[in-house]
């Protein structure tokens, strides 16, 4: 079956089974391999991305359900050194990343999230990616720097990416 | 200098990221098929014949047994038991049996399903207590797989002038490591008959090792490339050599590509969890709470095969005692085996099981005594001329007293532990304090690290730096940066000028397993070495183009100097890389310490150095629902030297968190020999909400033979939060809990008991 979405700003079509998993699709037909699976059941959150602005796991979702959908995956955050949105940039210098499996999949849930609530404490922050498993950091290093971005962006109010 | 001691942001970051960083699923060959495991549905059996349905077309399908297998049918690591695939006889559920491939991946599942193991069931041993006086053989005659037995001083007869012996027993079970990457490995037959196997994982040597007999193959027709590792935390020490053999032998009858990468499911249900068991201690103390003699003994279920088991037991041995000091001491240790998948590393080695029962036995002589958990442990620390469990005097770099004080003040713990003891029996919401203290050698036991002769290479590059190369591994824990700030400061040029190309056989010596948190101690020191050699060698290089004497040529300020020149690292690395091509230096591992070490009585230096940590962690027990919820958490570490304090907290933070789940959260059950919760959604890891920030004190005391000072770490911080939390949990409820994890079903059945005792 013929499917189009939005991926990552540009209109790209797939003939798969409508069942085949969106993670799959991404993957294997899209070649956009950012997108993790660590249990393929919705428990881990590696493989997350958005579809229409909501934070979704994509192991969870078949490609059919997203025709004509926007989406986003880490890849569409940045591709060079110098584009690295603000939360990319602080995953870095606060360490939030260790082996980096859980990252893109922990990038694009805080992404929404900040959209969501701009202004979080550490403990809605706790909240907002318990979803996502991190069996590397401890989620502290994580949680700093989500909290640093928020902060950030209160005192320099800007196009949040 | 420069980069050592800075919070450098990880090198390897930028690609993980933007999603670049390749981990072995993300790639894709040509021609590449997907292998899956066909494996036993039962603990013990007679492996009659393998049933291949005669009415299914099995024309597009690859299918390998253990006939297929050119040389040894074993996965050598520490002994030659197991198979890569069962033969006559199965000994653990799920155990491979046989292996298929295709290039369709729902063909595949289809195949699975036609293929049927004619087996007669033998009777199966479970219990480990049973093992060694069992009819049933798996192992040798007596089902034991190693017996480490440590006598110091005359424990018996010592305990016979205690003023009192306390007695305690302490369970724990399996812990699964949940590297959120699964395991997965992607083999490619060569041309020449060889074999390249790209592959998560920590110890490419040990790949090659396993590989070359089972093959028949000469090691240089084996090459092992490690790909981005998604965490690994000792999973991936042995394991993944099983998981290439299989794809190997079916890349190698095929002549294609085969990737086989584990889903959840399998990963949870077949690979090496940390080791259950239990131990017992008998204290006998004086009358001011001194530790006269020490007796324990160690029960750890090795499972149906021998893996690492005997040196994990051996670590357990050695910590058995905890970091105490005490001239009498008797340790008796055995790993036995059982109808059981097998058990192998996890992060901590033993050592966590070890603390466990030695804190909480603690905790238990203070309760005897009467003092608080923090007075017992100050009583009895270790210090600088003391002997260890296996005579080892400790010279320097002793930070267990300054942990331990370090995290009694933060934490308050004295006055709150006292508070605590007199809250009202009634409340709903009750709270408890816990503490723990534990020791980690760094480096292969005793000898270990002489007989691993670990090398490490470093070679100029066209871009006019340096590259590392050896077979130790990035899997997360921050390799690549501490070794690139290692070799900066030593070469006195920018982070910007190191590379660190992952490792691969073909091209980089074995600088041992990546284990044992020796990576940074150990190799990274051997980093440093290799870059005052690589030195010595472009000074060398130089002064014979120049045409000018050795000693004429000095080097500073990160260029070489010579009558009246200044050549910069960056230029002469070019030009010398121009000139003479491959340029490399090595550095190899010699013993610095006089390390002397018995590995038959387990007399000696154990370890070149210990790293020291202590831990109070706070609950509140919601006495209704018997969740707890950790309040506090507050650790002190000395490691030597934090190379890099942000990726020492992180991974501080990351392995607390572990301990913190092995104590109270993590739990793998087990029935009739299979794992039964093989899911994320009941095989629960924490989460960003089961933990509070965590207060991180980094102690540095340095050991002098390590890269400017530093020590274990990997280790460390995931040994001791277990029985802290345990002992917080305990007296919240009122009750003692002895065996881990301290569950709410575990609370509630011990609550619900003691109200019908009482
Ligand atoms: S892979 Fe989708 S939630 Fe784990
Ligand atoms: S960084 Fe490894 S799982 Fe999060």
């Amino acid at each position: 079956m013929n499917i189009w979405m939005i991926v990552n700003g540009e209109r790209r079509e797939v003939d798969v089974p409508p069942m085949k998993r969106l993670l799959d699709t991404l993957r294997e037909d899209l070649n956009l391999t950012g997108t993790k699976e660590g249990c393929g059941e919705g428990e881990c959150g590696a493989c997350l991305v958005l579809v229409n602005g909501q934070a979704v796991n994509s192991c969870l979702v078949a490609t059919g359900q997203v025709q004509g959908a926007e989406i986003w995956t880490v890849e569409g955050l940045a591709s060079s050194p110098e584009e690295l949105t603000d939360l990319q940039s602080a995953f870095l210098t606060y360490g939030a990343v260790q082996c980096g499996f859980c990252t893109p999949g922990m990038l694009m849930t805080a992404h929404a999230y900040l959209r969501h609530n701009p202004d979080p404490t550490r403990d809605q922050i706790r909240e907002a990616i318990s979803g996502n498993l991190c069996r590397c950091t401890g989620y502290q290093k994580i949680v700093d720097a989500i909290e640093a971005v928020a902060k950030r962006r209160q005192t320099e109010p800007g196009e949040a990416p | 200098m420069g980069f050592i001691g800075q919070s450098i942001p990880r090198t390897d970051g930028f690609g993980k990221v933007t999603g670049q960083a390749t981990f072995v699923d993300d790639l894709c060959l040509p021609d590449m098929l997907f292998g899956a495991t066909i494996r036993s549905d039962e603990p013990h059996a007679r492996l009659e014949r393998i049933e291949w349905d005669p009415d299914f077309d099995w024309s597009s399908i690859v299918r390998v047994d253990a006939s297929d297998i050119p040389g040894r049918n074993a996965i050598f690591l520490e002994q030659w038991d197991q198979p890569a695939l069962a033969q006559d006889v199965i000994r653990h559920h799920a155990e491979p049996v046989a292996l298929i491939a295709c290039a369709d991946r729902e063909l595949l599942e289809t195949a699975r399903k036609h293929v049927t193991l004619v087996t007669r069931p033998l009777d199966p041993l479970f219990d480990p207590e049973e093992a060694l006086t069992s009819e049933i053989k798996i192992f040798g005659e007596d089902n034991l797989f190693k017996q480490i037995e440590i006598e110091k001083g005359d424990a018996p007869g010592a305990m016979k002038s205690a003023w009192r012996v306390v007695e305690g027993e302490y369970r724990f079970g399996y812990q699964e490591q949940m590297y959120i990457e699964t395991q997965g490995v992607i083999a490619v037959p060569g041309e020449d008959g060889g074999v390249t196997v790209h592959g998560s994982m920590q110890c490419p040597y040990y790949v090659l090792k396993a590989l070359t007999p089972l093959l028949g193959l000469p090691p240089e027709k084996v090459r092992i490339i490690q790909t981005t590792t998604g965490g690994a935390f000792g999973g991936k020490e042995e394991y993944p050599s099983m998981l290439a053999a299989h794809a190997v032998l079916l890349a190698l009858k095929s002549g294609r590509p085969v990737k086989m990468v584990y889903d959840r499911a399998e990963d949870i249900a077949v690979t090496p969890k940390r080791h259950p068991g239990v131990i017992r201690h008998r204290t006998g103390v004086d009358r001011e709470g001194h530790l006269l003699a020490q007796e324990v003994e160690i029960l750890l279920d090795g499972g149906a095969y021998c893996t690492l088991s005997p040196v994990v037991l051996g670590r357990a041995a050695i910590a058995a005692g905890g970091p105490y000091r005490c001239d009498n001491l008797k340790v008796l240790a055995r790993m036995v085996a059982t109808n059981k998948p097998p058990s192998g590393a996890f992060r901590g080695f033993g050592g966590p099981q070890a603390a466990f029962g030695v804190e909480r036995h603690m905790d238990r002589i203070a309760e005897e005594f009467g003092v608080s958990p923090l007075e017992i442990r100050r009583r009895n620390l270790l210090q600088i001329g003391d002997t260890t469990a296996t005579g080892q005097q400790l010279k320097d770099s002793v930070g267990i007293g300054e942990v331990l004080e370090k995290v009694a003040e933060i934490s308050d713990f004295e006055n709150r532990h006292r508070a605590y003891q007199h809250q009202p029996a009634k409340e709903r919401l009750r709270r408890g304090i816990g503490l723990a203290v534990c020791f980690h050698g760094g480096g292969f036991t005793g000898a270990g690290e002489t007989w691993l002769a670990s090398k490490v290479d470093l070679e100029l590059t066209s871009r006019g730096g340096v590259s590392i190369h050896c077979g130790s591994v990035e899997m997360g824990q921050g390799r690549n940066t501490v070794f690139s700030q290692i070799a900066a400061d030593a070469l006195g040029i920018d982070l910007a000028l190191v590379q660190t190309p992952p490792p691969d056989t073909a091209t980089c010596p074995d600088s041992g397993p990546t284990a044992a948190s020796r990576t940074t101690m150990v190799v990274g020191r051997l980093v440093s070495d290799a870059a005052e050699n690589l030195l010595a060698r472009m000074t060398e290089l130089l002064a014979q183009q120049a045409g000018v004497q050795l000693d004429a040529i000095h080097y500073g300020q990160g260029a070489f100097h010579w009558e009246g020149q200044d050549l910069p690292f960056g230029e002469a690395a070019l030009q010398l890389h121009e000139s003479c091509g491959l340029v490399r230096a090595r550095a190899q591992f010699v013993d610095r310490d006089g390390m002397v070490w018995d590995p038959q009585t387990y007399r000696g230096d154990a370890y070149a150095a210990y790293s020291w940590a202590a831990i109070a962690t706070e609950v509140e027990l919601d006495m209704d629902t018997c969740m707890p919820r950790i309040t506090r958490v507050v650790a002190a570490e000395d490691i030597g030297k934090a190379i890099n304090p942000l990726s020492v907290e992180g991974q501080i933070q990351g392995g607390t968190l572990q301990g913190l789940g092995y104590g109270a959260l993590e739990e793998v059950k087990m029935e009739n020999g299979r794992f039964v919760n093989y899911r994320m959604t009941d095989c629960l890891i924490p989460t960003a909400m089961d933990v509070p920030d965590m207060e991180v004190v980094i102690v540095e005391r340095p050991y002098q033979h390590g890269p400017a000072g530093a020590k274990g770490l990997g280790e460390l911080p995931t040994d001791l939060p277990a029985p802290a939390l345990a002992a917080a949990i305990s007296q919240a409820a009122g009750f003692r809990f002895d065996e881990i994890p301290v569950t709410p079903e575990r609370i509630a059945a011990r609550l619900t008991q003691g109200k019908e005792g009482a």
